[in-house]
C-alpha cells in the first residue's frame, strides 16, 4: 500500500490517532502509553505551575515536545474569553500556533458552547493561529466553522469521558461528507472497536483520552487502539462490500455432488 | 521589596526583581513556561527587562496532561 500519511496544517503525521495526555496515574505511565500508541500528536492543557514544589516533575520531561506534536487545548474553558486566554499563553510558551479550541457550556455534559466556540474560531484565525475546533455533531456548525477557516473539525462521539461511541452516526457521516478539512472524531470513544468504526465512515483521525488512560491495562489498550485505527483506515480505503439482505453462497455451486 | 501575587498567593520580593529572576527564585525552565503580568502576556525576550512592582499579579502557566 503507497504511503498514507495524515496532514493537518501542513504537517505531515503517520499516526491517525491523536491521544490525550491527562487522567494517567503518573507520568510514566502517560509516556508508556503514548508511545504505544504511535501517535504522534499529543494534546496538552494549560494550567497554572506549582510554585509550592518546586521538584514536581512536569509533562515536558516525560514527552519531550520535539518528539511529539504538542496541541494546546482549553479544556476547561466556558467562555470565549478564558479560551482565547489560554491559547495565547500556550503559543508564547513554545511558538505553537496549531491548537485545540474547545469551549464547554455545561459542566454536567461537558457539551460544547457552539456560539461562543464559533465567536473564538473567528478571532484565533484572525490572530493567525491554526485551529481545530471540538464541536457539536450538528452539520451546520461544522460547515460554519469551516467556513470561519477552522483547519480541522473535531465533532464529539458524545460525552467528553463517556465512552460511550458515537450516538449520532448519521449527523457524523453528513459532516464527514460535506467537510473539505480534516474531521476528527474527538470525546467519547470507549474501545477500539469504536475507532474502527469511525475510521471505517471515513473520519481522518480519532482523539482519544480516557479510553486508553482509564483502562485496567493503558499500555496494552494504547496498542489496541492504534491497530483499530489502522485496521479502520485500510478497511475504509479498502471499499467495504454490498449489503444483502439474503443470503448469497461463497461457494459455487457449480460440480456440486 | 515588592509584595506581588504569584499563581494567586502573595508573596514578597526583594526590590527590582525581574521576571527573569523571579522564574530563577522558582527553578523554573523560561522555555517551558509562559507568564502573564497584570493580565497581558510578556514575550519571552522581555523577561530580563521586566521588574517587578508592589501590586503586580503574575501568572507562570505550563503544559500538563490533558484530552
Amino acid at each position: 500500500m503507497k504511503e498514507d500519511n495524515f496532514t493537518i496544517v501542513n504537517k505531515k503525521l503517520k499516526s491517525r490517532l491523536i491521544v490525550g495526555t491527562g487522567k494517567y496515574k503518573n507520568f510514566k505511565e502517560t509516556a508508556q502509553a503514548i508511545k504505544a500508541s504511535g501517535a504522534d500528536m499529543v494534546t496538552v492543557a494549560v494550567r497554572r505551575v506549582n510554585i509550592l514544589d518546586k521538584r514536581k516533575p512536569i509533562l515536558m520531561d516525560y514527552l519531550s515536545p520535539k518528539k511529539y506534536l504538542y496541541l494546546p487545548n482549553t479544556a476547561g474553558c466556558f467562555n470565549s474569553q478564558e479560551a482565547l486566554r489560554t491559547l495565547r499563553l500556550a503559543r508564547e510558551m513554545g511558538g505553537w500556533n496549531i491548537v485545540k479550541l474547545e469551549v464547554l457550556g455545561d459542566k454536567k455534559t461537558l457539551y460544547p458552547d457552539m456560539i461562543e466556540t464559533i465567536h473564538s474560531t473567528k478571532i484565533l484565525v484572525k490572530e493567525g493561529f491554526k485551529v481545530l475546533v471540538y464541536c457539536s455533531d450538528d452539520p451546520i456548525h461544522a460547515r460554519q466553522l469551516e467556513d470561519l477557516g477552522a483547519s480541522a473539525i473535531m465533532p464529539l462521539a458524545s460525552p467528553i469521558g463517556s465512552g460511550l461511541g458515537i450516538q449520532n452516526k448519521l449527523n457524523i457521516s453528513l459532516i464527514i461528507k460535506n467537510s473539505k478539512v480534516p474531521v476528527i472524531i474527538d470525546a467519547g470513544l470507549g474501545t477500539p472497536s469504536e475507532a474502527t468504526v469511525a475510521m471505517e465512515m471515513g473520519c481522518d483521525a480519532v482523539l482519544v483520552n480516557s479510553a486508553i488512560a482509564q483502562a485496567n491495562k493503558p499500555v496494552l489498550m494504547a496498542q489496541a487502539f492504534k491497530n483499530s485505527v489502522i485496521a479502520g483506515r485500510q478497511s475504509f480505503l479498502a471499499g467495504r462490500m454490498k449489503k444483502s439482505l439474503i443470503g448469497r453462497a461463497s461457494t459455487s455451486s457449480k460440480g456440486i455432488i | 521589596m515588592a509584595k506581588i501575587q504569584l499563581n494567586g498567593k502573595k508573596i514578597v520580593l526583594k526590590s527590582k526583581t525581574t521576571l527573569f529572576s523571579l522564574l530563577k527564585k522558582y527553578k523554573l525552565d523560561k522555555n517551558k513556561v509562559a507568564i502573564e503580568l497584570n493580565g497581558e502576556i510578556i514575550p519571552k525576550p522581555n523577561y530580563n527587562k521586566k521588574i517587578l512592582n508592589d501590586e503586580d499579579n503574575v501568572e507562570v502557566v505550563h503544559f500538563i496532561g490533558g484530552g
